[in-house]
């Protein structure tokens, strides 16, 4: 029982930081330190740098708690299912 | 109908229905006092934390802000949006387990003291405080202009409404409260947002519309806005003026404030288990970026508007809405040239900014201004920020009905954000201070007495703030996200991701966290605010973004005093074991 909250949490732990990775890079990355380089690039109006600063990061967070959502919702179901057995 | 009489019955519309709604949600215990019984579904408490977290400054300041600070301005869309998803992954789900009803109540268990409880409901009250002073102001500004009664009538309308959902239906009226106050502020948002788009770009959308070209034109709108800023001397709209270290920082201390802030935390204590709590955290997000991804467009168009309309007109044939923002005291024009046309252009138009109204009339029968000329610069106007949301439809000449849509859906805004703070000051002072601290022996009753009493006083003290407001609100803002990142955020992740951390740690770091944040405003904002520039700033940062400077100190001394001190108690390493567990 508690090796398998043990591999739980580690579980929990990664999908958090693979998550936050993604988090960090999609903001602070495309948004602030890439921003003017990716400024060079260009999609319809939008200055590529621009758009994640003021759209695309707020698009991203969005996939990210509903990626978490899902993957968590997979992990308890596997807790649960090896506590059955 | 005149748009007033519009207005009125908008408004008065939709206070019927909250007050409908608290009376069908009385609450009957603590537990629906304070959590609203556990029982509210993620989608209802997703829309409530979206309109608790969207306040008066996201309705009705955000755009405005983001209009003049061009993609400057980004650090506020990034910082308030990207804060939930730490919300969501870090801190919800397991607040949620551990179960109970306020804030300061997982830190006074989790580190077992008294003295950190006591601390937490300092902070707690110094933040929420904050933050209500703001709420008022955006309630007088909106009675006064579009109902045109006194500010201070204004005020005492929104508390009345307030204190009546609030004292009688607690957490639980709050909550549904705040679902149709969603329904309201989000329709009233996007309303005009989509006629302005479809005036200006042709597109319904105006996430497209902002990135699409003008009406009869094949030049981008970012594109021109970027090159009549220029022209007016200013930075192009699309490029960041502010250095990137500063942008980095505030948009941190903001994310991580949000994260930490104890109104936001609490909404996730009302829905049923923890999988219903990172579900609602996904539902709360989306209906936030629903306006915060339409307010850059917004701000995008209202600058462009801003400038198309005033630019070069003269006074006496200038639109009727510059007027009335200018019998308000929003708007002020000096003719520095004296040739009886606007120009507008980079720097502060009058010595001092604000301006300081005469009775006199000027040459063209603007409102005089006292103030010496900025002779920097040939800027003739004055423009408060606030009013961009407000005044967009009346500058794009939108009907009646879109005006009114308005005024309800920034009363909504300011409403639905005040009661959620009044919530957790009156929890905080009748669960912590007395219940879990000075009073022990209360009954139930007493205690849900006690909060009713708590909210009543806060919600007096609030329209204190209102009708005289302190000064320094605009100021203290960047107060309540920095002290919540440089205090809440630290105790309650390591609380949950590190066991080994113990009281004398987290008080230490909370303390230094608080002590370094409040001192690096204060100094800067108060006490030398003629040195309040990047020359002077801690390696550039400036006091809206020192938060995230303050967390960092906090993590970095509470992680070595706890590996110098004892480890915590058995039980609270358990119940660090059990909340972990979904």
């Amino acid at each position: 029982m508690k090796r398998k909250s043990d591999q739980y949490w580690k579980s929990n732990i990664k999908i958090v930081s693979s998550l936050l990775v993604i988090w960090f890079i999609a903001s602070f990355g495309f948004g602030i330190v890439f921003s003017e380089s990716l400024d060079q690039i260009k999609i319809g109006g939008f200055k590529l740098g621009f758009w994640f600063a003021q759209q695309g990061s707020i698009y991203v967070f969005v996939l990210i708690i509903f990626l978490y959502v899902w993957l968590m919702k997979r992990l308890d179901k596997k807790l649960s299912q090896e506590e059955d057995k | 109908m005149t748009t007033q009489l519009l207005t009125y019955i908008f408004v008065g519309v939709s206070f019927a229905l909250y007050i409908g709604i608290a009376l069908w949600s009385k609450a009957q215990s603590t537990n629906d006092f304070y959590v609203a019984g556990k029982g509210v579904h993620p989608v209802a408490n997703g829309m409530a934390t979206a309109a608790d977290w969207m306040s008066a400054a996201s309705f009705l300041s955000m755009a405005g802000l983001i209009a003049f600070l061009g993609k400057d301005g980004s650090v506020y869309l990034m910082g308030w949006t990207g804060g939930y998803v730490l919300l969501a992954l870090l801190l919800a789900p397991y607040l949620r387990k551990f179960g109970k009803f306020t804030v300061p109540d997982f830190i006074g268990e989790r580190y077992y003291s008294k003295t950190a409880r006591k601390l937490a409901v300092i902070c707690l009250i110094f933040i929420s405080f904050t933050y209500i002073a703001g709420q008022m102001r955006g309630v007088g500004i909106v009675f006064s202009r579009f109902l045109e009664v006194d500010i201070n009538t204004g005020v005492i309308i929104g508390m009345a409404i307030v204190f009546f959902y609030a004292v009688l239906g607690g957490m639980k009226g709050i909550t549904y409260t705040q679902v149709a106050q969603y329904c309201v502020l989000i329709f009233a948002y996007l309303v005009p947002a989509i006629f302005i788009s479809i005036l200006m770009t042709g597109n319904p959308i105006p996430q497209i519309g902002f990135g699409s070209t003008m009406v009869d034109s094949d030049i981008y709108l970012l594109d021109k806005l970027d090159q009549v800023t220029k022209d007016l001397g200013f930075t192009a709209y699309t490029e960041n003026v502010k250095s990137n270290i500063d942008i980095f920082c505030i948009t941190a201390a903001l994310m991580f404030g949000t994260a930490g802030l104890p109104h936001v935390i609490v909404r996730f204590f009302t829905v049923p288990n923890v999988g219903a709590a990172r579900q609602s955290a996904g539902y709360a997000l989306i209906f936030i970026a629903l306006l915060y991804t339409t307010a850059p467009a917004v701000s995008a168009f209202a600058r462009m508007n801003l400038i198309d309309s005033i630019q070069d007109q003269p006074y006496s044939t200038s639109p009727s809405w510059f007027k009335n923002w200018e019998e308000i005291g929003l708007i002020a024009w000096q003719d520095k040239n004296m040739d009886g046309k606007i120009q507008y252009s980079a720097g502060n138009a009058l010595e001092d900014i604000k301006p300081k109204y005469t009775n006199n009339r000027g040459d063209s029968g603007e409102r005089a201004v006292e103030n010496n000329p900025n002779p920097s610069n040939g800027n003739e106007i004055y423009i408060d920020r606030d009013i961009i949301v407000l005044a967009n439809p009346e500058i794009a000449q939108l009907p009646g009905w879109v005006i009114a849509l308005v005024a309800a859906g920034g009363l909504a805004a300011a409403l639905s954000t005040a009661a959620g703070l009044l919530l957790v000051i009156s929890s905080s002072i009748s669960h912590d201070l007395l219940k879990k601290t000075y009073m022990p022996n209360i009954t139930e009753r007493k205690e849900l007495k006690y909060a009713r009493i708590a909210a009543a006083v806060a919600i007096g003290i609030a329209g204190i703030f209102g009708i005289y407001p302190p000064a320094f609100v605009a100021q203290v803002v960047a107060f309540a996200f920095g002290l919540a990142a440089a205090t809440f955020f630290p105790a309650l992740f390591l609380g949950i991701f590190y066991k080994r951390l113990n009281k004398e740690g987290a008080i230490a770091g909370m303390l230094c966290g608080l002590i370094f944040t409040a001192s690096y405003i204060i100094y800067f904002k108060f006490i030398n605010p003629e040195i309040n520039n990047a020359d002077y700033w801690f390696f550039g940062i400036s006091p809206e973004g020192i938060g995230a400077i303050g967390m960092i100190l906090n993590f970095s001394l509470a992680l070595v005093i706890s590996s110098l001190t004892n480890p915590p108690p058995k039980e609270v390493l358990s119940m660090v074991d059990e909340i972990r567990q979904p």
